[in-house]
């Protein structure tokens, strides 16, 4: 590496229009919103920039709190999911033959590659009450209700007098299932990650000193595979949290989450002053959760170096 | 004695890959994963409208996909907007590469992290920074095709090229810099050890950052959601609008289509990534 005073002109040239590209077409854009954001609306189209948190006060009301909270809910929820599975998924391609790992791996990241609009299409196609998924279980409806015909229990209708299918669709579960559908790969990768390095010679010391597979498991294993797991949590939360198009397509009306709300204001409420401080807390939050992972990973490093 | 035969049915303690249930959640996870997407493809060949039963295969719902305008004027949008893009960002992102692996400057840091911002903002808010910035600064909505792409364009070069710089600047740690000092010394000026030296070095990064700033344009909806207008709509956009109206086999034939070309790009730039 080179100061830059020794080669200014090769400096220049490489500095200058990726600069100017961030500055004008990303910072200043975020700091117009920054700016909106201490805004009132006046009128139909116009704002004026007051510089009263009004905004963000408003932000506090029970109403947008309650939204805050289910978003917080349903991205905790989805990262605890991810992580359950996401675990047994990086351990089964952690000890899974050395040239099947890849492939697994792959296979694993593959759908993160394809548009996430044709992935919740598809999940509304398996999902809706006359889709896959109350197919097959009307399929098994029509088996029971047969074998139990079979045996002479059909007069009492024990599995009710007809399929009633289930709303898998527009509501709080379809949210949090088409969010894990969505978010798996980021769970599994750090955690194959953080498992393929660990030494496996510790678990083999942990079940040579007497310790039973799942003791060895919570002991060893987990606080082995510690870093991969604050990063997959990390990595899983935050965008789950600002997710807007999953809760937009299988959520129902009690469903929303803050992203929903921010569309809103910009769009059909036409508020875009208090979209803007939404968005500038959600911003807030997801900067204070990366920060906390780069803490943590610092803390760590240091730790290890002592 | 332990024969061949015993020693398959016996799971070590160590041997976590062979027990039960570990397989067991890696196929269900794979058969979750993948389950929709296979009924999404299967059933764009599917010569039914409604039922969720196999009648046949028919190319009939790429035919009417294929004869739909707006979605093929969608499509091209989105391939226009994906090129336009992607060359733009392979430029400033090898620039920012070069930028960060090549020069001590003061205020590096503060540069570093900017550049990362836009892969760590939430999705949605820099949609509604794009949508707020073009709103502020009066962007003509009216302009003549291609032109009236532009918003669209400049939003997904902003969050394409930090990507790209991520991409490249991950192959140029491994770049012998004693290769440019040789060439330095055997007469080349800095444009042409650039050129000839460091420019090839950086292709097979340059390549797959493409791919990806491609993907990545090709498959944005939300923010494109915010800067696009009714003369400009991209084909996300378009197949959002046609979900919310109804779950066809058209949708079904032109979302394959889009798989197909995304798969088909990552493939490359795998490839391409795992060679270099």
């Amino acid at each position: 590496m080179e100061s830059w005073r020794k080669n200014p002109r090769p400096f220049w040239l490489f500095a200058v229009p990726p600069s100017f590209w961030l500055l004008v077409f990303f910072l200043v854009p975020l700091a117009l919103v920054w700016v909106l954001s201490f805004g009132e609306k006046v009128g139909l189209l116009d704002v004026v920039i007051t510089w009263q948190p009004d905004n963000y006060m408003r932000a506090l009301d029970p109403l947008y709190l309650q939204i805050f909270a289910k978003s917080f809910w349903f991205a905790g929820l989805t990262t605890a999911v991810c992580l359950v599975i996401g675990f047994a998924v990086a351990i089964a391609i952690t000890f899974a033959p050395a040239r099947r790992r890849g492939l697994l791996l792959m296979l694993v990241m593959l759908p993160f590659w394809t548009n996430l609009l044709i992935r919740t299409y598809a999940l509304i196609a398996v999902f809706r009450s006359k889709g896959f998924v109350n197919a097959g279980l009307e399929h098994l409806w029509q088996w029971a209700n047969g074998l139990l015909t079979l045996v002479g229990l059909g007069e009492l209708q024990l599995l009710g007098a007809q399929f009633e299918p289930l709303q898998l669709l527009y509501n709080n579960f379809a949210v949090v299932a088409g969010l894990v559908y969505v978010h798996l790969p980021f769970m599994v990768l750090p955690l194959y990650a953080a498992l393929d390095r660990m030494d496996r010679s510790y678990i083999e010391a942990s079940l040579d000193l007497g310790a039973g597979q799942i003791r060895t498991f919570f002991s060893v294993i987990i606080p082995l595979a510690m870093p991969g797991i604050f990063s997959g949590v990390i990595i899983t939360f935050v965008p789950a949290l600002g997710s807007f198009l999953t809760p937009d397509l299988l959520g129902g009306t009690d469903s929303q989450m803050i992203a929903n709300v921010i569309e809103r204001q910009f769009k059909s409420a036409n508020d875009w002053p208090f979209g803007a401080a939404l968005s500038f807390i959600l911003m807030y939050i997801t900067f204070f959760a990366i920060a906390l992972r780069a803490l943590w990973a610092g803390k760590r490093r240091r730790g290890s170096l002592a | 004695m332990i024969g061949a035969q015993d020693r398959r049915r016996v799971v070590g303690p160590l041997e976590y890959g062979r027990r039960m249930w570990v397989r067991l959640s890696l196929w269900a996870t794979l058969a979750f994963l993948y389950a929709p997407i296979v009924i999404l493809v299967a059933f764009s060949f599917n010569d039914s409208r409604r039922n969720i039963v196999w009648r046949g295969f028919t190319f009939k719902y790429y035919e009417k996909a294929w004869s739909n305008d707006a979605l093929i004027e969608a499509f091209t949008n989105s391939l226009t907007i994906a090129l336009i893009s992607t060359l733009i960002s392979v430029i400033l992102g090898m620039m920012t590469a070069v930028l960060l692996w090549r020069f001590r400057f003061p205020g590096k840091a503060p540069f570093e992290g900017a550049v990362s911002l836009p892969i760590i903002v939430p999705e949605i808010c820099m949609g509604v920074a794009m949508m707020t910035f073009f709103a502020d600064i009066g962007w003509p909505r009216d302009l003549p095709w291609p032109l009236n792409l532009g918003a669209i364009t400049i939003a997904h070069i902003s969050f394409s090229f930090p990507f790209v710089a991520m991409v490249v600047r991950a192959r140029l740690t491994h770049f012998n810099p004693e290769l440019e000092e040789a060439a330095r010394d055997l007469g080349a000026s800095q444009w042409q050890s650039f050129r000839d030296i460091l420019l090839p070095y950086m292709r097979p990064g340059l390549i797959a950052g493409g791919l990806l700033a491609f993907t990545l344009s090709l498959d944005d909806f939300v923010i494109t959601f915010f800067t696009s207008g009714p003369e400009t709509v991209t084909f996300p956009v378009k197949v959002y609008s046609m979900i919310r109206f109804s779950v066809t086999p058209e949708v079904n034939a032109a979302s394959t289509a889009l798989i197909m070309i995304t798969i088909v790009l990552t493939a490359i730039a795998l490839r391409l990534q795992n060679r270099s």
